[in-house]
């Protein structure tokens, strides 16, 4: 699927991605989705289409562990984040509740806001601008839960074989 | 080639021995989870599991909007306290404890030794006292009360070593500070960071804790202090059960090993909206400001009120400052009060805070308008964190938001330390 991309700095905190104010209500999907990057770019809520690709500089999602941050994103309908690189709780919570991330320096430089791309998350390859753009693939036991569609379903199955 | 603090931590779990770099399954010792357990809860309810696997494992301390500062946080509060009765979870704190990193320690569950996942980021504390401790989502607290389970990835260790002793008016947090600022946010990301060399032994327990609990900003996984005296001194008085001290091998491998004098630091403040936009406190002198926070698990400990305190007494903060008081815990507040130093607050006209969070993550009680600006002992100054999303966030020493809160105007605490 192809995505338009939307275009951000280094560490990109999780305050920013998701308010603190808003981390201890429970609030819909689409409710969470209306929220997303309030603080860093007001436009992106109202703007962003299924489909579409956040590319970012180092640190993404560097701060709490509220998993909305990641949440969030997958509402509203963000195909995945590319990145130089992820904090590590950030990189967790993505993969747990099926926001695919993906950690490509080259990609994160050679794009820009606007731009199309389409990526082919099992050959490991961004496809934009009439370049190719490859990325290392996940471990095999991390990629089994983004396969499983997150952790809640993965740990599921666990229960059921035991 | 010897094994650091972590290898042998995980490994001892891990029941073989690891290094850096591998994906370990372990079964921690205590989870831990706070006003999120309810959202946990909800997870928890889709794995279709009617019994959590290890009650005795769950730790909660209601602590981020306490007590509850609307009708959706007292649901939150009281869809938490039903699941804790009817799992029988032993270990609950209702919302007069205090803030998590604070009543976990000072219930002693921070081990040494021990493996401790929390579903917060500031988890990381914990190696204040010798502990294996990082911070995971509440999708992953879920699939730990489930399963007793979870995949972890064995971190590379950063070593910083310190030299020398602080001069006055100097502390913890400056360091910590001193090093954000010289590394960077992501410097330590998905590595333990070990706090070491000659003066580790300088540091109280209350100001280790300031450290791991600042790991957390550089990315850390988990901060460590080895094990010494100090810490034995307290678990003699607090730990109710076994532990084991683990210590990083003379020869084990370092991804690179930092050194840092504390002799030739001095008071240093984290200017917006980054928690690595480190100067000194005197380069920024003589802004004015709105609030000053004082408090919080990074600097809400009774030598952090005693260096406050020690700075207000006898004087009055600058009437354009709201100056609040957030103790950690209600251990600390009534070790304060036994003190007279929540006299000297109330004299100086600060405003008591209950223990909790509240304002540090702009929940509630404190809470900026746009345009204002806070100088605090918190550990984030991301943009809009407290309020406002053109608010402002200064991070410092209890000794700097104590002078700067008399002078109305960020200041060097040095003039008001003897």
């Amino acid at each position: 699927m192809k995505g338009k991309i939307w275009k951000y700095g280094d560490n990109v905190n999780t305050d920013v991605i998701y308010a603190g104010k808003y981390t201890y209500q429970q609030l819909k999907p689409e409710e969470m989705a209306a929220k997303a990057l309030e603080d860093l770019d007001p436009a992106f809520a109202k703007g962003v289409k299924p489909g579409d690709i956040i590319l970012a500089g180092k640190n993404f999602g560097c701060g709490s562990s509220r998993e909305q941050a990641a949440a969030c994103l997958r509402a509203a309908g963000v195909q995945a984040v590319v990145a130089k690189s992820f904090a590590r709780i950030y990189f967790r919570n993505a993969i747990n509740l099926g926001l695919p991330v993906i950690q490509c320096e080259e990609a994160a430089d050679a794009l820009a806001a606007g731009d199309e791309a389409e990526i082919d998350f099992a050959g490991g390859r961004i496809l934009a601008k009439g370049r190719v753009f490859s990325f290392p693939p996940l471990p095999a036991s991390v990629l089994g839960i983004l396969e499983a569609g997150g952790l809640i379903e993965w740990t599921k199955k666990k229960l059921e074989k035991k | 080639m010897g094994l650091t603090f972590s290898e042998k931590a995980l490994g001892r779990k891990a029941g073989r021995p690891v290094r850096a770099g591998e994906v370990i399954t372990v079964s921690p010792d205590y989870y831990l989870s706070h006003d999120n357990s309810s959202a946990i809860i909800g997870e928890f309810k889709k794995l279709g599991l009617k019994k959590v696997v290890a009650p005795q494992k769950i730790v909660i301390v209601l602590d981020h909007i306490v007590p509850a500062a609307d009708e959706k946080y007292a649901q939150n509060h009281k869809t938490i306290r039903e699941f804790v009765a009817e799992q029988r979870i032993p270990h609950f704190f209702d919302i007069h404890a205090g803030v998590c990193h604070q009543v976990f320690s000072e219930a002693s569950f921070a081990l040494p030794g021990a493996v401790i996942m929390g579903s917060d980021s500031h988890t990381t504390t914990y190696g204040a006292f010798g502990a294996f401790s990082a911070g995971i989502g509440r999708t992953e607290t879920a699939s730990l009360w489930a399963t007793d389970e979870i995949w972890l990835r064995v971190p590379e260790t950063l070593r910083i070593e310190f030299s020398g002793r602080f001069p006055a008016g100097v502390y913890a947090k400056d360091a910590i500070l001193k090093i954000l600022g010289d590394q960077g946010a992501d410097r330590a990301n998905y590595e333990a960071v070990e706090f070491a060399g000659p003066a580790a032994g300088e540091f109280s327990l209350a100001s280790r804790m300031v450290l791991c609990n600042m790991a957390a900003e550089m990315g850390a996984k988990n901060g460590y202090f080895e094990v010494d005296d100090k810490t034995l001194a307290w678990l003699k008085e607090r730990a109710k059960g076994p532990y084991v001290v683990l210590k990083s091998d003379p020869d084990a491998a370092y991804e690179a090993v930092l050194k840092y004098d504390l002799s030739a630091l001095e008071p240093m403040i984290a200017c917006p909206h980054s928690v690595d936009n480190v100067k000194p406190v005197s380069a920024v002198a003589g802004k004015p400001f709105h609030q000053a926070l004082i408090g919080t698990c990074t600097n809400g400990r009774l030598e952090d009120l005693e260096v406050a305190a020690a700075i207000l007494k006898g004087r009055k903060v600058h009437p354009n400052i709201r100056t609040l008081v957030l103790p950690a815990s209600r251990e600390v507040y009534l070790a304060a009060v036994r003190k007279g130093l929540i006299e000297i607050f109330l004299e100086a006209n600060c405003v008591m805070v209950n223990p909790g969070c509240g304002p540090c993550l702009g929940a509630h009680e404190g809470i900026l308008a746009p345009g204002e600006i806070v100088v605090g002992t918190s550990n984030r100054n991301f943009k809009g964190r407290m309020g406002g999303r053109d608010s402002e966030i200064y991070l410092a020493s209890p000794a700097t938001v104590a002078a700067s809160a008399i002078e109305g105007k960020i200041t060097d605490p040095r003039s008001y330390v003897r």
